[in-house]
């Protein structure tokens, strides 16, 4: 209320101004009425721009709803069922892309119609259950994605509330009937059905027998025969143990069982097979079966026994490196998923079935897949297995478990994403994304420029030299590096903003293209933009001081970075170090017998690099570093370290870059604050970065025959400084 | 009281308004939100049911344990199987024979050709395929041990409006007693149907054959089955083939043009469609795309407006140029589904765009296209330049070097693609020893990688990187010792060499293999080492690239009994090797050079600048390779390595390069391994005839030739330790034995 007084009484203290000339009495009346007029717009606004309060509200009465107060939809006998759908039905031919459109996000919406139930025109439902609990949590879930709209006309697919996943508790006919009722069903066109309890007895049709146009069908449980390939998608048979139980952390290895087979009601056919095999292997294998004797209130799906010896289900699975899945009148089996979850590598003994999400698993890198006729073979055929990759494929197949099998909510937006991928295709997520685990993620590299080329000579590299004032010496280093050969161009970066470079004349005269770029503020980010004027892929980071190096030497740092174009190749080398009683890293720049960074005072490297630097780098890198003014050259080698996986490559023996009688450290290097301050460096990034990039090798480029005794003057690269 | 009148009025409509707002708020709500429909769109979700943790569960734990069972043995369903599923629904389970490919690995999958009648015509291509398949390592010529069986007929071009149409196929396959319905066949095709509608008829009936097609389409493809190949022209390399046309990445990875096409607008019929929307999307400045409506005999007839305009641009435009210059390149379907420019912008590292629904993708079972091309929909065509606009550079990037990467893998050559189609039967047939996506479309790729000898990836040398912490090249090297000259002293070099080798830290164990008249020696003539030592026969030269089951490490350190070396040198080299697991390195360099006088290619063992080769009697390379020399090089290359004791160094270099596509390296070395011979030399070792050298030159063109392409590439620089000769004290230096003299 103090809010709205305010103005109120702001406005009553100006209304004399506003109007003078008028009488007390009119005056208090008018600003009384004006008054109401305004506190009553500010109500009414603060209604109106105050969704919260309004949504919030109804949102309550929503959350107070049950499934039971779901509107009742009487359907007519007569009502029309939809045709059995279409086996040729391809993403091209049944879906309306059209409804998708083009959006920079690259995501498609999906809607969920309202819950109705549905019945009869005698009243009985046409499910049994109704709407379950494993349906209700995948549409919580998908409602709570940034999938889910709410505006019909805006959806590119539907899901309807009709819960289909377990055929047994369906009738067929009216549920057919009630899927044609919807608003927007028209043929099917672009609405998922899941299910993951097709068919029925006798003979258990692999797919939902419920009629259903051109729906496409998230379906558990698919032959090669029924999956529409592309169209349709597998998913697992949802396991709600997963959800009781909690499976101790189990880190791969070998276990005590080799083969288990926990499943119930085999056929026998299969069972004596598994006997058989149990005979010639003995203890490496653990057939268990129903429990037929259990004590009263013991859960029998929890229980497994084996001659009178009971093992609890699940837990048991986790002693066993490989597990059985065999097909029953069904494909698909929820043993799958438990097993998966125990960290157990599935053997799936199943022809025809198309595994749980194919399309974009790699279940070969998981599981086994046999064929049942050679079940009898089952044990030779893994234990042909290597033992590092059993214990790969138990680490993959608990990660396919927890990222794709551990809950509803798993299932439904695994499958939206793959049908979302199919539609959006240039923007899919690649095989690393959906196959590598985390760990493998954060380890492994997929570098940039993972094509092995060794790019021509001919286009040459662009020297970049960053300069501030130091003039003299830079004309010096313009003046060497114009004698390299493969020079195709200099860049000046001139990052002095106080003084103009010197005049045109004044520079020396040169064989390339010389140029001038004239930065706005002075930052060593600088050196590392990706200016236009590189037209090169190589590039030569090269400071204003660096005099000592030869032609021969610079040409032949080039020739070593054509056959290591993604890696820093350059000459001064330096190495970080862990300090055991610090606790930390430490750098160090002693001529030591290995390296770990080459400093880009004088480097080549691929202009992506530069790319990176200025768009990519991690963390606030970049702008720490300009901050200190130190430390560019180290955050280089921790990015493309960190991208490739690689060493740097440090070519020639040359040590001294800027006269013959300095010291081993260089220039700045040379006080031992700074060598502190290049330490934290390394600290700090290898803390944003979460792990030390840095390889180091023992190894440096040199000319094939550099110091053989062999006549100078036919060596390609005779001028090789020694220090 | 005029302005009282109006007061009292205007305060009365205000309230009006106000008690509107209030009471029948609903009205302006409503006109409100659709004003501010951005800001007021409310999402609605589904709700928090309040009884929903009283919700059935979808199925009992007892029905989804406790299988239903059906009362059929499974064994009767099988054979029930392959009479309901053949034909069109055939699959592997139903519709091949696997007793036929009963043994295991390469002896299991085993092709037959059936021989070409005389007076057939058989084309180019199919001649190529046919030859492909005859010089791999699969061929069988005795029908009774083969797995695969591939038609004599020409059976790729089956236009019947085409002149390499061949009739009577039907009757003819009939007539073959082994044709089994077809079962066991591979059929190559890549023209089906023809004017007007191209329909997926092959004019016989294939029966339960396999068919690698060109142009499948995803309805007709039966999965795990058949096997989509690309179209290729007449003119496609038996071998080796072309390179890619990308050698360097350039920043930014735009070209000139964004996109491009040329070629023709069908006016009419199937495909014309697509083709006849494509000039929509033309802009004249980064997007050029040009049709033509001349092409068929009578293309005037059904001429339009547009006709003499678009082709008069058409002229004005390079086809090869654009390739070479644009980023992306729209494949658009043409009469069938596939055509020649997918591979044409695929080696011309231009990004292909494709426009051609229901197309079953080349090799679709076990390339992940999406990382090598943009999957357009023909119904979207309008939407194609935002769409590539949209590409960032770094997935240009990321895109580009993958169509390089799957060209020079799986297209480059009909030897290629050919083998590409029996790996991936292979692979079917013998299911769990078979390679996974990730062989398939990282590099080397899948041809390079021999699934018999692992299906670990932490196994072969080429996946380090990709997999993180978990996979290294190991901390030990196996040294394989060839030896040759019978034990006489105790001062041989042999004893020296395994002295030093089994003093290197890293050294595991030690194989000598023994190619000598005389039997080996006992295990007590041997010195006393820190590490085991076996001896196997080493009769042959090839044996000293036989996949040794005793070899334990990843890291193999070949060498030849007379090596002269220093512990330190091994151990620098193997710490070297550690960074480049998948290349050759090791101590003496060759070269190899084209001679244009001769024609020919050269081999050198001068001093020079550069090298191509190191050689394999002192160099560690990765495990691997002993199971490539043997298994993927042809019996003929093997023969001759064995028949002239020579050049199996040189064998394995081309291999390895041809693997990697890039150099050996070569690390320091204290002397130079074997001097060229002096004039006094007496000793007679077979490196110091000139015969020997003679053969070595003929090596190189032979292995080129079965290449199909020089595979060996040069390299400029040597690795060296870091301190290597520095003018520093060696008391810093960690290798200094290396700079003895």
């Amino acid at each position: 209320h103090v809010s709205a007084m305010y103005p109120s009484g702001k406005y009553s203290s100006r209304g004399p101004a506003l109007i003078p000339r008028m009488k007390t009495k009119h005056r208090i009346y008018y600003i009384t009425l004006f008054s109401v007029v305004l506190l009553g717009l500010i109500a009414t606004g603060m209604f109106q721009f105050w969704p919260h309060s309004i949504e919030s509200t109804a949102d309550w009465a929503l959350d107070k709803r049950s499934v039971h107060d779901a509107p009742l939809v009487r359907l007519p006998v007569s009502s029309p069922i939809p045709e059995r759908g279409d086996l040729s039905c391809r993403m091209h031919t049944c879906f309306d892309v059209y409804r998708c459109g083009y959006n920079p996000k690259n995501r498609i919406k999906v809607y969920i119609y309202p819950l109705q139930r549905f019945v009869d025109e005698l009243g009985v439902p046409i499910s049994s259950t109704g709407l379950s609990r494993e349906y209700n949590d995948l549409l919580s879930a998908v409602s709570d994605s940034d999938f889910y709209t709410d505006d019909v006309t805006r959806a590119c697919l539907f899901i309807p509330s009709i819960d289909v996943l377990n055929q047994n508790s369906l009738r067929i006919r009216e549920t057919a009937q009630a899927l044609a009722m919807l608003p927007r069903w028209d043929k099917g066109m672009n609405h998922v059905l899941f299910n993951m309890l097709p068919g029925g007895p006798p003979d258990y049709n692999t797919a939902l027998d419920v009629p259903r146009d051109r729906a496409l069908l998230a379906g558990g449980g698919f032959s090669t025969w029924t999956y529409r390939q592309g169209y349709d998608v597998s998913i697992p048979v949802y396991s709600p143990l997963s959800a009781d139980v909690e499976l101790p952390e189990r880190q791969p290895g070998p276990r005590r069982y080799f083969i288990l087979s926990s499943q119930m009601a085999i056929h026998r056919e299969y069972r004596a097979e598994l006997e058989r095999l149990k005979e010639e292997n003995g203890e490496a294998l653990l057939l268990l079966d129903k429990c037929s004797n259990l004590s009263q209130g013991a859960a029998p799906a929890r229980k497994r026994c084996y001659k009178g010896q009971v093992y609890d289900y699940p837990q048991i699975l986790q002693e066993s490196s490989f597990c059985v899945v065999l097909r029953g009148a069904r494909l698909g089996q929820a043993a799958l998923s438990d097993v998966l979850q125990a960290g157990c590598v599935p053997v799936i003994l199943a022809d025809s079935y198309i595994l749980p999400f194919s399309e974009v698993l790699d279940w070969k890198r998981a599981s086994v897949v046999i064929p049942e006729e050679k079940l009898s073979e089952m044990y030779t055929i893994l234990k042909s297995i290597p033992h590092r990759q059993v214990e790969e494929m138990q680490r993959q197949a608990h990660w396919f478990w927890e990222a794709y099998f551990s809950s509803m909510k798993a299932i439904g937006l695994t499958t939206l994403q793959i049908i979302n991928d199919r539609i959006y295709p240039y923007a899919a997520r690649t095989y690393e994304q959906w196959n590598n685990p985390p760990v493998v993620k954060w380890s492994s590299v997929n570098s940039p420029l993972f094509l092995p080329l060794i790019p021509p000579r001919a286009p040459g590299f662009t020297a970049v030299v960053l300069t501030y004032d130091r003039v003299e010496s830079l004309f010096r280093v313009i003046t060497e590096i114009s004698k390299v050969p493969s020079l195709a161009k200099l860049l000046v970066v001139w990052n002095n903003q106080n003084k103009s470079p010197p005049e045109e004349s004044l520079w020396p005269k040169i064989g390339v293209p010389l140029k001038v770029v004239r930065t706005k503020e002075n930052k060593l980010s600088n050196r590392f933009f990706p200016y236009d004027e590189i037209e090169t892929e190589a590039v030569l980071a090269i400071d204003d001081d660096i005099i000592m190096l030869t032609s021969d030497e610079l040409q032949f740092g080039y020739e070593v970075w054509r056959e290591f174009p993604d890696r820093l190749v350059g000459y001064p080398g330096r190495l970080h170090l862990w300090d055991h009683e610090m606790g930390k890293w430490k750098y160090e720049s002693e001529w030591t017998n290995e390296v770990s960074m080459v400093l880009t005072g004088a480097a080549f490297y691929h202009k992506y690099f530069n790319y990176l630097y200025t768009y990519k780098m991690p963390g606030d890198i970049k702008n720490w570093v300009d901050a200190h003014m130190n430390c560019e050259d180290i955050a280089m080698n921790f990015l493309v370290a960190n991208i490739t996986g690689k060493a740097p490559i440090k070519v020639t023996p040359r040590k001294k870059f800027k006269c013959p009688e300095c010291t081993a450290i260089d220039g700045l290097s040379l006080d031992q604050t700074h060598m502190v301050e290049r330490s934290e460096c390394i600290n700090k990034f290898a803390s944003v970065f979460g792990t030390m990039p840095l390889k180091v090798v023992e190894h440096r480029a040199d000319p094939v025959l550099y110091k053989d005794d062999f006549p100078e003057k036919l060596k390609s690269f005779p001028n090789i400084g020694s220090l | 009281m005029q302005a009282r009148k109006k007061y009292v009025l205007l305060g009365l409509c205000a309230c009006c308004w106000l008690v509107l707002f209030y009471w029948g708020g609903g009205v302006q709500l409503r006109l409100l939100r659709l004003l501010t429909r951005h800001r007021a769109e409310v999402v609605r979700p589904w709700p928090n049911w309040t009884d929903r943790a009283f919700l059935p569960r979808y199925a009992h734990l007892d029905e989804l344990q406790t299988d239903p069972g059906t009362a059929e043995s499974p064994r009767q369903r099988r054979q029930a199987w392959s009479a309901i599923y053949k034909d069109s629904r055939c699959r592997m389970e139903t519709c091949f024979d696997f007793s036929r490919c009963r043994r295991r690995g390469r002896e299991g999958f085993r092709v037959y050709i059936y021989p070409s009648e005389k007076n057939d015509h058989v084309s180019e291509s199919y001649r190529k395929i046919l030859t492909s398949i005859g010089e791999s390592r699969y061929y069988t010529s005795d029908p009774r041990e083969a797995c695969l069986f591939v038609l004599g007929i020409d059976t790729l071009d089956r236009d019947q409006l085409s002149g390499q149409f061949v009739p009577n196929v039907d009757e003819r396959i009939r007539g073959y007693p082994l044709w089994n319905d077809g079962r066991n066949h591979l059929i190559f095709n890549l023209y089906s149907g023809t004017w007007p509608n191209y329909t997926e008829d092959l004019g016989f009936n294939i029966g339960q054959a396999i068919l690698a097609k060109a142009s499948l389409n995803t309805e007709h493809f039966r999965p795990g089955f058949d096997v989509s190949i690309p179209l290729f022209s007449k003119d496609h390399p038996q071998k080796g083939g072309e390179q890619g046309w990308l050698v360097r990445n350039t920043i930014p990875p735009r070209r000139k043009y964004l996109l491009m096409f040329k070629g023709k607008r069908y006016l009419t019929g199937i495909g014309s469609d697509t083709r006849n929307a494509l000039h929509h999307i033309h802009n004249g400045k980064d997007i050029v795309s040009l049709t033509t409506c001349r092409h068929g005999k009578d293309w005037e007839k059904h001429k339009d407006s547009r006709c003499d305009h678009d082709n008069m641009e058409y002229e004005r435009f390079d086809y090869q140029e654009l390739l070479h210059n644009s980023t992306f390149c729209l494949v658009p379907r043409g009469r069938r589904l596939g055509s020649f420019r997918f591979l044409e912008s695929l080696q011309a590292a231009c990004i292909p765009v494709l426009l051609s629904n229901g197309w079953e993708l080349p090799f679709s079972d076990i390339i992940q296209w999406n990382q090598a091309v943009i999957e357009g929909d023909e119904r979207l065509l309008l939407q194609v330049p935002s769409t590539v606009r949209a590409v960032g550079n770094e997935r240009v990037l990321a895109l580009r070097q993958r169509t390089q990467m799957l060209w020079e893998a799986y297209f480059s050559s009909v030897d290629k693609i050919v083998l590409t189609t029996l790996e991936i039967i292979k692979d079917r047939v013998f299911s769990h020893i078979s390679r996974n996506k990730y062989m398939w479309n990282s590099l080397p790729g899948g041809l390079l990688v021999l699934p018999e000898y692992s299906t670990h990836l932490a196994h072969f040398p080429f996946y380090y990187l990709g997999l993180g912490e978990r996979a290294s090249p190991g901390q030990e090297f196996t040294a394989v010792i060839h030896a040759v000259s019978p034990l006489v002293s105790q001062s041989q070099p042999i004893m020296k060499l395994l002295q030093v080798v089994s003093k290197s830290k890293y050294c595991s164990q030690i194989i000598i293999l023994w190619n000598s008249e005389k039997p080996p020696p006992s295990r007590s003539k041997w010195p006393p080492m820190p590490v085991p030592l076996t001896v196997t026969d080493g009769k042959r030269k090839v044996s000293r690239f036989l996949p040794h089951v005793a070899i334990e490490t990843e890291a193999v350190l070949s060498l030849d009994e007379d090596t002269v070396l220093l512990t330190s040198e091994v151990n620098f080299a193997f710490l070297v090797w550690r960074s480049f697991p998948e290349r050759i390195v090791g101590y003496p360099p060759r070269s190899h050079f084209w001679d244009p006088l001769k024609r020919a290619w050269g081999y050198t063992s001068k001093w020079t600048n550069d090298y191509s080769i190191v050689l394999t009697g002192a160099a560690f390379y990765h495990r691997y390779y002993h199971y490539l020399f043997t298994h993927y090089l042809p019996q003929s290359l093997r023969t001759l390595v064995d028949r002239t004791s020579n050049c199996e160094d040189i064998l394995m270099n081309f291999l390895v390069s041809a693997v990697t596509h890039l150099p050996p390296i070569k690390v320091a070395q204290r002397k130079q391994y074997k001097e060229l011979p002096g004039p006094q030399g007496t000793k007679t070792v077979p490196w110091a005839n000139p015969e020997h050298f003679n053969q070595r030159q003929e090596c190189v063109n032979t292995f080129a030739n079965w290449f199909g392409y020089m595979p060996l590439v040069h390299s400029q620089f040597r690795l060296d330790p870091v301190l290597f000769k520095d003018q520093v004290s060696v008391f810093r230096k960690k290798y200094k034995d290396l700079e003895r003299a």
